[in-house]
């Protein structure tokens, strides 16, 4: 498998990300060179292992449904961009 | 008296026994930060003010026969991607750019509550991805031993803030090697404790199932010490197990007589240096000498944990940094077409090259049709990896290997080649993919440049891990090391 410009841009659309030409071309080698480096776990015969996420099993914990203050709403508008009388301000979505 | 060259716990007995002030002890750490950090760039925020008045405030509870906390006095810096309530949380990235922390992380709160001092925040690579500090979009971090050379990374503030005597103590993250192998290259003391050991909660995710937040010290009873107060369990934070935390410091001097550990061979072949390699094979004669058991062990799958780590770590720092969209808090761009556009422009302007690249990486990896190949494989892989680890460490106490296959590199050696620099962790990403603990000492010297030793215990052995170290350290001299800076 290897990453072509049209993979780099389809994926770069995914991930909401733009580039020139120049970082496309580069990106492209880059994903090759890794990926191919990635490519030596196919030596892994896999097939009846299980999968794990959490290195360190833990049952499911669950806690109390209390009610806990919440941050004061200026102290987040204050890191938001723009933002008017306790709302984040954005462009208008629907027209 | 420079009290900037004291250890925290030496600070903690003058401390306690009214031979110094607090705020003397804060005062010299700043002024030894305004010496010497111009040429080292280890800070990216300094918290004067409110470190003095902390720090006054210490010293009339002490004057007044009031009870103080466990750490009190004693100054603690903290990597930027750990919030701090009322300073940045830059994670050196223009993305983040004016971003003040609304609240403290878990730690921080730990460490306030014992009345310790955080001095500032400390450079890092960007988001944590990197093994140099190089990708810092901030600044650059040069080595103390040679200020030609990178402090690894990608907590490289907080290993150069110690190694300098900047500050006795420092927090750093580790995802893939990101305290250990800094605090090598630097000659300190790291530690990456178990995941699940201490909680995240404040620390900006990267990739959430192999994060830890780590200890840097300048001997190993400091490393204990801070652990100790940060360490257990937290609501915030599911992955923090309710595993009681034992008290470190009473195990740092437990006899190492029978103690077996295991040296594991694929951890000493192509690509590792041969002063570094000479290094630790003395090193492991110490451990003999005190009365351990040193063998041979293997961990066949040790070549394949770099290339499932990128997977892994790519795939969920993809996933973590989708909320840097220039929405609701950091960077957002001026001219933009609609709604949409502003997360490609804002995203497109604010992140560095490295954080594209694995973004992209991680977005590939999980697209439609490669899910499977890569993503579900290298989940596969790591079960084996945790596997191969669990076997060993049924024999073994501890496992012994360099912390990274090189001493400190030059600015700019490897960051033209993304490959060369990730191999940087090889040493150090399996611990991450299995979730263990490790940490790194400084057991040798190559060229004028520090070389760490790295010991790996089982889960939640953080204790194994001190006594060990611990025993190394007394028999040795390496810790006592000082950087001509």
């Amino acid at each position: 498998m290897s990453v072509s410009k049209k993979d780099v841009e389809h994926v770069a659309k995914l991930a909401r990300l733009e580039f020139n030409e120049m970082e496309k071309n580069s990106l492209m080698d880059d994903l090759n060179k890794v990926l191919g480096y990635i490519e030596k776990l196919e030596e892994l015969n896999t097939e009846n292992e299980d999968i794990i996420i959490n290195p360190y099993y833990i049952e499911n914990k669950f806690r109390e449904d209390d009610i806990q203050q919440s941050l004061k709403v200026e102290a987040v508008t204050i890191n938001a961009p723009q933002s008017l009388g306790g709302y984040i301000v954005v462009p208008k979505i629907i027209d | 008296m420079d009290l900037n060259l004291y250890t925290a716990h030496e600070l903690s007995d003058l401390i306690s026994n009214k031979k110094v002030k607090v705020e003397e002890v804060v005062n010299s750490h700043f002024n030894r930060i305004d010496s010497v950090d111009s040429k080292l760039g280890a800070y990216l925020y300094l918290a004067k003010t409110e470190a003095i008045d902390k720090a006054r405030e210490i010293d009339n509870k002490i004057s007044q026969g009031g009870k103080t906390g466990r750490l009190a006095g004693i100054p603690v810096s903290i990597k930027d991607n750990i919030s701090v309530q009322g300073m940045q949380n830059s994670c050196a990235s223009k993305i983040l750019k004016g971003y003040i922390s609304p609240y403290d992380a878990h730690v921080i709160e730990k460490i306030k509550g014992e009345d310790g001092i955080i001095l500032g925040k400390l450079n890092m690579d960007e988001f944590a991805m990197g093994s140099s500090t190089e990708n810092s979009a901030c600044r650059v971090t040069r080595n103390p031993w040679d200020t030609e050379r990178v402090p690894g990374g990608s907590s490289g503030g907080s290993a150069v803030c110690v190694s300098a005597f900047e500050s006795p103590l420092a927090l750093g993250t580790d995802t893939g090697g990101s305290v250990r192998q800094p605090a090598s290259l630097c000659g300190v003391v790291g530690l990456k404790p178990t995941y699940g050991r201490v909680s995240r909660y404040g620390a900006v995710a990267f990739g959430s199932t192999l994060d830890q937040i780590g200890t840097f010290a300048r001997d190993v009873e400091d490393c204990a010490l801070l652990n100790q107060y940060i360490a257990g369990v937290d609501q915030r934070d599911s992955t923090t197990a309710n595993i009681e935390v034992p008290n470190y410091q009473s195990s740092l001097t437990k006899d190492l007589k029978g103690k077996r550990i295991g040296v594991p061979k694929e951890y000493f072949g192509e690509g590792l240096d041969e002063g570094v390699r000479k290094a630790v094979f003395e090193a492991l004669r110490v451990f003999e000498e005190n009365g351990a058991i040193v063998k041979e062990c293997s961990l066949p799958l040790s070549d394949y944990s770099l290339a499932a780590y990128y997977i892994i770590s790519s795939a969920e720092a993809s996933s973590n940094l989708a909320r840097f969209d220039g929405i609701r808090y950091g960077h957002r761009a001026t001219e933009f077409n609609d709604a949409v556009d502003i997360y490609y422009k804002s995203r497109s302007q604010g992140f560095g090259p490295e954080v594209k690249r694995r973004i992209m990486l991680g977005t590939y990896v999980l697209s439609a049709g490669y899910y499977d190949a890569y993503y579900k494989k290298a989940l596969k892989v790591r079960n084996l990896i945790k596997q191969d680890f669990s076997r060993v460490l049924k024999d073994f106490d501890a496992i012994v290997c360099p912390t990274s296959p090189t001493t400190a590199f030059k600015i700019g050696e490897k960051s033209g080649d993304v490959l060369s620099m990730y191999l940087s962790d090889i040493y150090t990403v399996p611990v991450n993919v299995a979730g263990l603990p490790g940490i790194s000492i400084p057991c040798g010297m190559v060229n004028n440049l520090p070389v760490g030793l790295q010991i790996i215990g089982n889960y939640y052995r953080e204790d194994v891990l001190f006594n060990i170290a611990y025993s190394f350290e007394k028999s040795t001299n390496w810790h006592k090391m000082k950087p001509n800076i």
